[in-house]
């Protein structure tokens, strides 16, 4: 196969990637015939005829794409453009800790330790997944030692220009963070053209002793663009890991997000803010797996859909017989806007343990009239009523991010989907 | 000020207000009491443009002018303002934020620039000292997670941020220890101008000790049986409202 003349032949990943092949070749794209893609369906993504290795190396300057950057703040950065690493728009690092890229994690010898413990270690089993460890040959690496706080947050960005038709990334993240270390992260893939692109990402995030994760997603995509994001995290005890996503825009946005937790006291979250309109589609399938006892986890994802946009939430809680004391919550709260707008959410529980706290709830409907009267009786119009409504609906999400000037980029993203322009400030 | 004319009212069908007749003048305090049921909260909303309510006959002036049609905002423009008798909870959108909005909208209606950053905090500084409002309590959410005594001092934190013309105070007294009680009745008194005027809707006498009222009407059945001064508040502290059962059906 071609690809094999561009990829790293000699590598521990060689026989990895040989086994991907396999799988995907087995399984080829999912299809609406399985359950967990049920209500999701790539036929219109695939039609595509993608470019999977970009021909032309393309640049970009900064201040081109400065607006996609948490720029008020100091970042690490990890750039991409069409798939390939800019090292012109990177800060990057080996100061105690590296922040630098997948494939010269692949290849050098120091880093070939870290690759064998974890590469692939849990994003396997699914075809995308395997598709994406057999075709990546870029993405973010890092790996943060003991007793390490990451003060910088480490933002990945991938940029596609447009330059081709039709691109397809396959972007491949690893994140190791040893016990005691706590990493912030922002991911966000944006495409600078209308141009088709289809993204299928895979990160495997492993977690150590008391170590702490935060990891934001930002998917505000061109109407052309898809992610299929995979993100698989596993846990070891007395660790801390969230993920936030906030879905608001992008042609189908799919994300698989799946938690492992292999020890006791582990807090995992989940939380995410969906707000689509036109003919986007976000979905999102969670699975926590609760394998030890006395662990939590938190879920609370917002969406609000107009005109004909459809979403999907798919949250799975397993509570293996071991795993006593677990506390799993998931909350799942939508507003169609529009009559013509569309939620399917399914919580699925699986409990083999009796001492137990799960609760799962999800809500679809319109806005609390009591709330609007309240609002429209001290001035505000229905319409800066509703829009402020929507805005507090979604914006309660935002209180758990940590990071102040990722907060206020989201918090107007926010405003500006929903059209409030009343001067807020946070 | 207010005027309401035979006011009949209903919702879902059912009849809950069955004739109202009350005029308010600039100036004056007005209390309305009654036993439950009777329709207070209904008459409270239905002039405050809650829409769930239907007016089946009669009309609400203020200043004159007919406003059975307008929106809750459009009232709330004009002058009109009710305290809640149980506010709503709004998470994520703080005091502060929900005041600036209310204001700035209602000043746009008006024809007026927003009201300047430093001109709005001083006003904000202002008001919640004489409330004895706590600054913290102010980048809060909206009454979420407040106490019965924080919500209604609250209400009339936006009343003395909103200054209306009308200010109809919903039980205003229920859930109040007596110390939040004499700070909400002390801010309404000094709201209180020959130019507004207030209409307290309560069902015990306690809180007409504080915001003594000029009138005080007895509503019973969807109708205002008994008017008279403040003395009939005394009257029904001690003696009930079985008496006036009793009067209207004889």
């Amino acid at each position: 196969m071609a690809f094999e003349n561009t990829i790293d032949v000699d590598t521990p990943v060689h026989d990895i990637r040989s086994e991907a092949i396999k799988v995907f070749e087995e399984q080829g794209f999912p299809t609406k015939k399985q359950e967990a893609w049920k209500y999701t369906s790539l036929n219109s993504i695939l039609k595509h005829d993608y470019s999977v290795f970009p021909k032309e190396e393309n640049a970009l300057e900064y201040r081109e794409v400065k607006k996609y950057f948490i720029h008020d703040i100091d970042t690490y950065n990890i750039v991409f453009i069409d798939g390939k690493y800019s090292s012109h728009l990177s800060q990057t690092t080996h100061d105690g800790i590296d922040v630098c890229l997948m494939s010269s994690a692949l290849n050098k010898p120091k880093y070939r330790l870290i690759i064998e413990n974890y590469f692939n270690k849990i994003a396997t089993g699914d075809s995308l997944s395997a598709l994406n460890t057999a075709f990546s040959s870029e993405g973010a690496y890092i790996h943060v030692p003991k007793n390490k706080l990451v003060e910088k947050p480490i933002q990945i960005l991938h940029f596609s220009t447009g330059n081709e038709s039709a691109v397809m990334l396959q972007p491949r993240n690893l994140v190791v963070i040893d016990e005691n270390s706590h990493v912030q992260i922002i991911e966000r893939h944006q495409s600078l053209t209308d141009n088709a692109v289809l993204t299928n990402s895979v990160t495997e995030i492993f977690a150590a002793k008391r170590a702490i994760v935060d990891y934001y997603k930002v998917q505000n995509d061109n109407e052309n663009a898809s992610l299929i994001d995979n993100t698989f995290i596993d846990q070891k005890q007395e660790s801390n890991c969230s993920v936030h996503t906030f879905s608001f825009g992008g042609k189908i946005t799919r994300n698989n997000l799946n938690f492992y937790q292999n020890g006791e006291r582990i807090d995992s979250t989940l939380k995410g803010v969906t707000i689509i309109e036109d003919k986007q589609h976000v979905d999102h399938n969670t699975l926590v797996h609760h394998i030890e006892p006395n662990c939590e986890s938190h879920q609370d994802y917002k969406g609000i859909f107009d005109d004909k946009a459809t979403g999907v939430f798919n949250g799975k809680v397993v509570v293996e017989k071991e795993a006593q004391k677990t506390n799993a919550f998931q909350a799942n709260n939508n507003i169609l806007v529009s009559d013509k707008a569309t939620i399917n959410t399914k919580p699925q529980l699986e409990i083999f343990a009796d001492d137990v706290k799960c609760s799962h709830g999800c809500t679809i409907g319109q806005l609390d009239e009591s709330a609007m009267f309240y609002l429209r009786s001290r001035g505000i119009p229905e319409k800066e009523a509703r829009a402020l409504l929507m805005y507090a609906f979604a914006n309660n999400v935002l209180e758990s991010v940590k990071i102040p000037e990722l907060k206020a980029r989201i918090n107007k993203l926010i405003a500006k989907k929903i059209g409030v322009n009343i001067g807020f400030e946070l | 000020m207010l005027e309401i004319k035979n006011l009949h009212a209903s919702v879902e069908d059912k009849d809950i207000l069955r004739g109202i007749n009350l005029e308010v003048k600039p100036g004056e305090v007005h209390a309305i009491m009654g036993p439950n049921g009777s329709g207070k909260s209904t008459l409270a909303s239905v002039v405050a443009g809650k829409e769930e309510y239907e007016v089946t006959k009669g009309n609400i002036l203020l200043e004159g002018e007919d406003i059975d049609e307008l929106s809750a905002e459009e009232r709330a423009h004009k002058g009109v303002f009710m305290s809640f008798q149980y506010p709503v909870e709004i998470p994520g959108v703080t005091v502060t934020n929900f005041m600036k909005t209310a204001i700035n909208e209602t000043r746009k209606a008006q024809g007026l620039e927003d009201m300047p950053a430093k001109d709005m905090l001083k006003m904000i500084r202002e008001k919640s000292e004489m409330l004895e409002i706590d600054r913290k309590f102010l980048s809060r959410s909206l009454n979420e997670g407040f106490s019965g005594g924080e919500k209604k001092r609250n209400e009339i934190f936006q009343m003395a941020m909103l200054e209306p013309k009308l200010a109809i105070l919903d039980e205003t007294d229920s859930g109040l220890d007596i110390d939040a009680l004499r700070i909400v009745a002390n801010g309404v008194n000094k709201l209180r101008s020959k130019d507004n005027a207030v209409v307290v809707i309560t069902h015990y006498q306690r809180l007409l000790d504080y915001i003594v009222p000029d009138f005080v009407h007895v509503l019973f059945e969807g109708r205002i049986v008994k008017s008279g001064g403040k003395e009939l508040a005394h009257e029904l502290e001690e003696k009930g409202y079985d008496w006036i059962k009793e009067e209207v059906n004889a």
